[in-house]
């Protein structure tokens, strides 16, 4: 999988109070919680994100609550992919099985600046700036992650496996 | 060799593993097992709320699935906008009401019955030492309290579980926090948890086992000890483990819906990082805006005025917190620029606080109690704050925008702090009362 986008810097512990506010959790539609994804970290955001760009951010992206409204909120935004310096645990389990690419990388996180254009190679791991012309190698998905992305989640893993074993 | 690399102890044949690597071992039918690995292991409890039970259900219809794999083992707990707060969460209730009905599901609690799910649950019996329990929600990690190894996942992860009872599982690496000396009065779990947050930060065991043990603890009581183990998530824990002991079992004798068993750390297991902090001089702690790590003593504190206070929570919405909060609120009044909301986590909690007279107490106060619900935690209803306000919770989380505008602030604290600062109007020490 690759993606091409413009970087949106966020710093570090963004929580899922920040990504999809806890008022809003009267819905499950993609569209109404993309329309305040991140609105209290940054309240034009919803607005100005474009379909492919990039979420970037600190240390413990996604930590707080398991509501996988935060993912879907941000696929909602048509956000291609979210680079961490690291992630919160169960954010970091409900994006694979949402199948919301992301990486870790401490290097990436400190180096990219919003409106960066960005290239990301998911399945190397390899992240290209190009507005600075750094290659940045992040940390590649474990093997049994990118299983469950190259099955579309979780969900129709566990439906392989169950098929399987019938 | 290898094993002596991974830095683990082993006796003759067996590995010494800590209690959370032993419930996992046992799950998966293994004598012995390493963090880092990937297991599936069976579930013995899941859980869905108002809120994350909706994608849940999604999930589960849109993967072909027609019934959970347990009717007793899946509970769905409407609690977080409930009572219905506005038309969409009605929508949401229903439609989680309408799956549990079709579902038979045994642990459906309705409006009236119901209690905040990290209360209720154990209260019911229904989460027990040893258990693997998820939960779509964050603090699931509360029953670790009862030794059992019970994490929050998302709603994907509660409709796999749902669906097959079994769910995959990376053995988390353990820490282990040693509580020595004595607790001075009202310093209690809440207090300590805060306190380990601030030393350690909201990312400081981030995918570990937090094990909590020490003579503190030893002597801790279960509503402390589940208030602990509610917050390790505060901190980027998996579970907040508390070894079952003799008041384990007390709490859990006469609940218990199901066998279960008591697993022990062994004495040379290995943890990545040990702490050990002596409690004996610790003031009650206040987490101020707006992160749980940002944690002083209340003496250190300036004066700080505040308009609401907030007591209940799957923190700290249980008897003992509302008998200590009604110690302080016994004979006074809470301060005219103050609104003091009690929620007690459960009916049963509610019918013990109408026993004991502490709704009599709270009510005189001219505070106002309200059934169970989550409500002001996050921001849902029940005391939702304006630009500019400040409030005083006994909730577990103090983030941006948490219970309300942008512009308010949450300031966490235990339930005696909490009902103390009520009646003066700014955050104060129980002691200044």
């Amino acid at each position: 999988m690759k993606f091409r986008g413009k970087a949106w810097k966020f710093g570090d512990d963004i929580d899922t109070d920040a990504i999809i506010p806890g008022r809003y959790l009267v819905s499950t539609d993609p569209a109404f919680l993309a329309a305040h994804c991140m609105e209290d970290a940054d309240p034009e955001f919803p607005d100005k994100v474009r379909a492919g760009d990039i979420i970037v951010a600190g240390k413990n992206f996604g930590c707080g609550s398991s509501r996988e409204h935060a993912p879907v909120a941000i696929k909602g935004a048509r956000v291609s992919c979210v680079i961490a310096h690291s992630f919160a645990r169960i954010f970091y389990r409900n994006a694979f099985n949402m199948g919301l690419p992301i990486l870790e990388s401490p290097e990436a996180a400190a180096a990219i600046a919003t409106g960066d254009d960005l290239e990301v190679d998911l399945d190397r791991g390899v992240i290209i700036n190009h507005t600075r012309q750094a290659t940045i190698q992040a940390q590649t998905v474990p093997p049994f992650m990118q299983q469950l992305l190259q099955a579309g989640g979780l969900m129709n893993y566990v439906r392989q496996q169950m098929a399987e074993s019938a | 060799m290898w094993m002596k690399a991974l830095g683990h102890a082993v006796k003759g044949n067996k590995m010494a593993m800590t209690i959370s690597e032993k419930i996992l071992a046992a799950h998966a039918g293994r004598s012995d097992l390493h963090p880092g690995e990937l297991i599936e292991v069976p579930l013995d409890f899941a859980l869905g709320n108002d809120i994350t039970a909706p994608l849940a259900i999604e999930a589960f219809r849109k993967a072909g699935a027609r019934k959970v794999f347990d009717r007793e083992r899946v509970a769905l707990i409407p609690d977080h906008f409930i009572p219905n707060k506005d038309i969409a969460s009605a929508m949401q209730a229903k439609l989680v009401r309408e799956f549990a009905l079709e579902q038979q599901l045994v642990h459906y609690y309705e409006v009236g019955r119901m209690g905040i799910e990290h209360a209720l649950l154990p209260e019911k019996g229904l989460v027990l030492p040893g258990d693997v329990v998820i939960g779509a929600d964050s603090h699931t990690c509360t029953y670790g309290a009862l030794g059992a190894f019970a994490t929050g996942v998302g709603s994907t992860d509660l409709a796999a579980g749902m669906m097959t009872g079994r769910l995959w599982f990376k053995v988390p690496p353990s820490l282990k926090f040693v509580y020595r000396g004595q607790r001075r009065p009202w310093v209690g779990g809440k207090d300590l948890i805060l306190y380990t947050i601030g030393r350690i930060g909201v990312d400081g065991a981030r995918y570990c086992a937090m094990e909590l043990v020490g003579e503190v603890i030893a002597s801790l009581p279960m509503a402390d000890r589940l208030a602990m183990s509610n917050m390790a998530i505060e901190a980027g824990a998996k579970v907040g483990i508390i070894p079952p002991d003799a008041i384990t079992e007390e709490y859990v004798k006469g609940r218990a819906c199901r066998p279960y068993r008591c697993y022990q750390s062994d004495a040379d297991a290995h943890y990545e990082a040990v702490y050990e902090w002596d409690v004996s001089t610790f003031e009650p702690m206040v987490a101020l805006p707006h992160s749980p790590e940002n944690v002083r003593p209340v003496t250190e504190l300036p004066r700080i005025p505040i308009q609401q206070v907030v007591i209940g929570s799957c923190t700290n919405g249980r008897f003992e917190d509302l008998e200590q909060a009604a110690t302080l609120l016994r004979g006074r009044k809470v301060a005219p620029t103050v609104r003091c909301v009690i929620i007690p986590a459960t009916q049963e909690i509610y019918r013990q606080a109408l026993r004991a007279g502490l709704l009599e107490i709270f009510i005189e106060a001219e505070a106002a109690v309200s059934t169970p619900t989550c409500g002001p935690c996050l921001g849902g209803h029940m005391g939702i704050l304006a630009a500019g306000e400040r409030a005083v919770a006994t909730t577990n989380r103090n983030f941006v925008c948490r219970m309300g505008h942008s512009e308010s602030e949450v300031y966490l604290s235990n339930p005696a702090v909490a009902a103390a600062s009520a009646i003066t109007g700014y955050i104060v020490h129980p002691d200044e009362i």
